[in-house]
């Protein structure tokens, strides 16, 4: 009934190919952004914001990134665990090498180092694809996780093998470590998520966006109308592997505080794919949703038994946790393989025509 | 000039000075490859015949061992429990194909592939939850399999040869054999290949696909459990074990994702190469290289042969 | 099919909406406990878990909690993997958790810059960062009796002890690759500058651990005169049974604290005959603490163990003394800040200040379990001795009495790792010890 777009008349083909073509949209979107940048540090509570909002943010941007690879280009890869690895690596050799750099600055530029590893081990895929690109890719994580062990000078030669954030601050607020509040550190993560998503947004519908989905549907036309397979395939390597690698300098630098080479493994690959594919391939809103999904399902199912007064002791959920999102990716893959976000999109096509749906 | 020589000579004249060392790595290589060579050939079942890229067969190895070992800790003999394993696996293979393979028809691969790492998360989940996440050791000797080992003295040295290992290599050995036998001989064996080499044709003379498929993933259950329980012997039983089984991909780089010889050829490269490689060269790069090894191998090989040592498919490239 | 997503998923977000603004009210002793069940370290994991878990179910039964208090305890599945047991820190940190109990080197190496900010103290008892036992430098940590530095120089002057001494000898030092199986490494190094003999070090990754055959072909290649294994979860069994194959010599591999569990030698069986480890806690159920655990909890059905038997076990046992200490460290809290509610700073004195003597170990039931622990101001962890245990084929028998570590050389040690530890850090916490 409010969501309809009657007497929105379209009087450009710039309004008429805009990303949120219909008013009611671009009101929901300023709201969400007004809820996430004011309601939430103001209401929220500590727990909320640490252990729900900001691994979501966080793997929000992760699965952003896979989804650029293997949603819009069709390069499937289960590296990205590595590569937000590199990420969080290089964000510490920086902040420890030069103490006075801004941290956010380091985060960020921490990116074109994991963009530089991504297109390394992207090279491979200008001569395969499919299942043998899934073996490369594996081939990076498993390289990099032992580096990430063997190459002491990435950790400076810590005896405990592990990196850990320090206290850092930008204009006198402690942003990084310990002593810095949840709450900043979630304004720091939602500015650099909205941010990067937005560049996200314009690359994919630009030309090079363009690009890369022909590549996706089928290579051999596409080079045929002057798509350069090279340039393409190593551009979107460097992106997806850029955007990993933020979010992996982000989990560490803004939400963990230190981490060890377990964060990185390949299981964190395999959550990162799933959530691309539960949110939906192909879709930046369908990243967030696939990462909220992913990481609120274990806290739900925790929550359930309390609430109905059961006692379900914490391995059982685990398990359950496993079954759940297993069941959930074959029931995803074989009902809507577009996930969360045809879903979404369905729910507002019927809210469109209600309650007069015919 | 140190590195060079750690690099060039010394691993050659480590090798030559203690050659029942050499021998001793050459057969835990040997052993290795065959059981790499064992999980590579399920996924080769599989992707002939249906050409889904089953990601979970590291899993069903795990997962058919654990049902195995789970039977006979709640009490069942443990032939009874075999047998029932066996059943189990042909039950996830019909469950399989009714469940989800049959509403995949006409899916692009890599949809499939995704299908198969969602299968894996839940079979994990699974057989935690009936059994319990624990490590439990496999139950070797009372499926009559032997233990104990037998020393040689080739070259004045020591060559031990567990006999665990022997019976693996000799069950792949037989498994292999019959197999082969399955596929040349039997109606369905004849049917299984006429489906690998046209799925159109094979539904034009009458073949079941959906029973085709049932019985490959049944026939990839079995070599599962064979798999799972040599491996359960030589180590324990857990799902640890699934990060070790993912190196059956690289060895399907190697021998080609249709090829049975391949398979083989493939894991044996693989167990010799890794084995004398983190012996001999790994300490120069701090050990631990096994884990990366096969891959690299792998990746250098889709440079120059992408499809494999003896498959027979050239693969698209772009 | 969309109407039934809908009404799930609102269903779902109400149910989690109930979970977070539930708080766990009234008058309790609150003590999160970071377990894990799962995965591929969950047999040394589960009966930990249990014991301690136990233990404090068995306080609740028996007595109604410490001084009056009932002990609440929540589980939080960690799965050994530092990224979850930072989720569950921050899950339940803010329920009033007095003390955290990780089980993990890695956990506990992230925890240890969040303890101060929350004012939540982190008690390791027996892993961790060796470094933390320095109490001026690390006010909220505590790793008694112990520390893994503590535990190595113990093993080295067995070694001494034996044969003829180690100088000029080849030891092996076989270890999990994470933060747990690197910590003790740079004491190694030193002592064998100092004391002459040769180190060869044989690193396990975690995806290793079932598979360590080229590990062990390394082992046969080196041929070192002793062993010494940091090894934990199924890491432990497989090298046991490793060793066995290539006949490395048993009485001459040790395992550390972790790596002397039923679980570990079970597999193995006759075959690990002789394998030595350190133990810090008596094995069985002799002792009228652990018969009013059965009694109160586990013959009631209250407790997660599967039966009778795995009560007594090695772990088990370790995971109740654990539980013993935080008891104890609550009582002395209650005694010196006179309230019978207490928060995490004054859990952080009442560990500071704990002394369970032997005599107090007769008094709550365990006598002789352990050898005493008594915590200071400075010493929050060093210098507590091991016993050697070795393995019969069946099962393990106490073989020495307390080895008492070499402390003149691990103290020094130990603060110059603090201190660089603290180096890098301008806004770190430290304390001033009086006296």
């Amino acid at each position: 009934m409010f969501y309809r777009e009657a007497g929105q008349y379209k009087t450009s083909y710039k309004a008429d190919s805009a990303i949120f073509p219909i008013l009611q949209d671009r009101i929901a979107i300023w709201f969400y952004l007004a809820v996430a940048f004011i309601a939430v540090p103001l209401f929220g509570s500590e727990f909320f914001i640490n252990s729900m909002m900001i691994p979501f943010l966080i793997f929000s941007l992760a699965a952003i990134g896979l989804n650029i690879l293997t949603g819009y280009t069709g390069q499937i890869s289960l590296g990205s665990g590595a590569f937000m690895g590199v990420g969080a690596y290089s964000t510490y050799k920086l902040v420890t090498i030069f103490p006075d750099m801004n941290v956010i600055l380091a985060i960020l530029l921490s990116g074109f180092f994991a963009a530089f590893i991504g297109m390394i081990f992207g090279l491979p895929s200008l001569r395969i694809k499919g299942f043998y690109l899934v073996v490369t890719t594996l081939a990076a994580q498993f390289f990099l996780e032992w580096a990430f062990i063997r190459i002491p000078w990435l950790y400076n030669y810590n005896d405990s093998g592990a990196i850990e954030v320090p206290n850092r601050r930008v204009f006198d607020i402690v942003v990084s470590g310990s002593e810095a509040s949840a709450t900043t550190r979630y304004l720091v993560v939602l500015s650099i998520v909205v941010g990067l998503t937005w560049v996200a947004s314009n690359l994919i519908h630009g030309r090079i966006g363009r690009s890369w989905m022909m590549i996706r549907d089928m290579d051999i036309a596409a080079e045929l109308i002057g798509v350069r397979p090279l340039v393409a395939k190593l551009s979107v390597f460097a992106v997806s592997s850029f955007y990993c690698g933020v979010a992996g300098a982000m989990m560490v630098f803004l939400w963990l505080g230190a981490a060890e080479v377990e964060s990185f493994d390949v299981n964190q690959s395999f959550l990162i794919l799933f959530m691309v594919i539960l949110g939906g391939l192909g879709s930046l809103i369908g990243s967030f949703m696939g990462a909220g999904f992913i990481w609120m399902l274990p806290i739900v199912i925790r929550a359930i038994p309390k609430i109905l007064g059961l006692d379900i002791n914490a391995s059982t959920v685990e398990h359950i946790n496993f079954m759940i999102v297993g069941a959930l990716i074959l029931v995803f893959l074989i009902v809507e393989p577009h996930g969360l976000a045809r879903i979404w999109a369905i729910a507002k096509q019927k809210l469109r025509v209600w309650p007069f749906p015919y | 000039m140190d590195f060079l020589y750690s690099l060039f000579v010394g691993p050659f004249v480590d090798m030559f000075s203690t050659p029942d060392f050499l021998l001793q790595v050459l057969w835990e290589g040997f052993v290795t490859g065959t059981l790499y060579s064992l999980i590579a050939l399920g996924f080769v079942l599989i992707f002939k015949a249906s050409g889904v890229f089953n990601f979970a067969q590291g899993i069903m190895v795990v997962f058919s061992a654990l049902t195995l070992v789970g039977l006979y800790q709640a009490g069942v003999p443990a032939y009874l429990a075999l047998l029932l394993a066996v059943g189990v696996m042909a039950l996830l293979a019909i469950g399989v194909e009714r469940l989800v393979l049959r509403h995949m028809v006409n899916q692009p691969d890599i949809i499939l592939f995704m299908a198969t790492i969602g299968l894996s998360y839940f079979l994990i989940g699974l057989g935690e939850f009936i059994f319990g996440g624990e490590t439990k050791s496999m139950i070797t000797e009372q499926l009559g399999l032997p233990t104990g080992s037998t020393t040689f003295a080739p070259f004045g040295g020591v060559l031990i040869l567990q006999h665990i290992d022997i019976a693996a290599v000799v069950i792949a050995a037989v498994l292999v054999a019959g197999l082969a036998f399955f596929f040349s001989k039997t109606r369905i064996g004849r049917a299984l290949r006429a489906v690998a080499d046209d799925h159109q044709a094979a539904l034009s003379v009458g073949i079941s696909l959906n029973q085709i498929w049932a019985i490959v993933w049944f026939a990839a259950g079995i070599v599962a459990l064979a798999t799972g329980i040599m491996w359960g012997a030589r180590s324990d039983v857990s799902f640890a074990l699934q990060i070790v089984a993912l190196k059956a991909l690289p060895v399907l780089i190697l021998g080609g994702f249709t090829s049975i010889p391949g398979a083989i050829v493939g894991g044996l490269i693989i167990g010799f190469g890794e084995k004398l490689f983190e012996v001999y060269w790994g300490g120069l790069l701090g050990g631990g290289v096994e884990g990366w090894f096969a891959y690299v191998i792998a990746l250098i090989f889709l440079l120059f042969r992408p499809q494999g040592l003896f498959g027979d498919k050239i693969i698209e490239r772009v | 099919m969309f109407k039934k997503l809908t009404t799930g998923a609102v269903a779902v977000a109400l149910a989690a909406s109930v979970q977070i603004s539930s708080v766990s009210a009234g008058e309790s002793l609150y003590i999160p406990q970071l377990s894990y069940r799962t995965g591929p370290f969950a047999g040394g994991g589960t009966p930990i878990a249990n014991g301690f878990g136990d233990y404090l179910a068995m306080l609740n039964a028996r007595d109604g909690g410490i001084g009056g208090v009932p002990i609440v305890s929540d589980e939080c599945e960690t799965g050994y993997n530092s990224q979850k047991g930072v989720e569950c820190y921050e899950a339940t940190k803010g329920k009033g958790a007095l003390v955290y109990n990780p089980y993990s080197t890695g956990i506990t190496l992230q925890l240890i810059p969040k303890a101060p900010v929350d004012k939540i103290p982190v008690f390791s008892m027996g892993y961790g960062l060796s470094a933390a036992a320095i109490g001026e430098k690390f006010p909220w940590t505590f790793n008694y009796p112990a520390t893994y530095w503590d535990q190595l120089s113990s093993i080295i002057k067995f070694i001494d002890s034996q044969d003829g001494g180690i100088k000029g000898k080849k030891v092996g030092f076989i270890y999990l690759d994470v933060g747990y199986g690197k910590e003790p490494i740079p004491l190694l190094d030193q002592l064998s500058k100092e004391m002459g003999f040769k180190v060869v070090k044989i690193p396990v990754g975690v995806k290793e651990m079932q598979s360590q055959g080229s590990q062990w072909l390394k082992v046969r290649k080196e041929r070192p005169d002793w062993m010494i294994m940091w090894g934990w979860g199924s890491m432990n069994p497989t090298a046991i049974k490793e060793a066995a194959k290539i006949r490395y010599p048993m009485d001459h591999f040790i395992g550390n604290w972790w790596s002397g569990a039923d679980v570990d030698l079970r597999p193995a069986g006759a075959a690990g005959k002789g394998y030595r480890s350190a133990n810090m806690a008596a094995s069985g159920t002799d002792f009228p603490a652990l018969q009013d655990v059965l009694k109160y909890v586990v013959d009631k059905g209250k407790s997660q163990v599967k039966d009778r038997s795995q009560v007594g076990t090695v772990l088990y046992n370790r995971g109740l003394y654990n539980a013993v200490a935080v008891a104890e460290a609550i009582r002395t809290a209650q005694k010196l800040t006179g309230k019978k509610v207490i928060t995490g700073a004054d859990m952080r004195l009442g560990l500071e200040n704990l002394d369970l003597s032997a005599a107090r170990l007769k008094e709550i039931g365990l006598p002789n379990f352990a050898l005493p622990i008594k915590a200071s101001c400075k010493n929050h962890g060093s210098g507590g001795a091991i016993f050697m245990q070795q393995w019969d084929g069946k099962k393990w028998v106490k073989t020495s009495d307390g080895i008492t570590p070499m402390t003149d050389r691990v103290r020094a040690a130990l603060e110059k790792a603090a201190d660089k530890y603290v180096a890098g850090k301008p806004d770190w916490v430290t304390q001033k010890c009086g006296g």
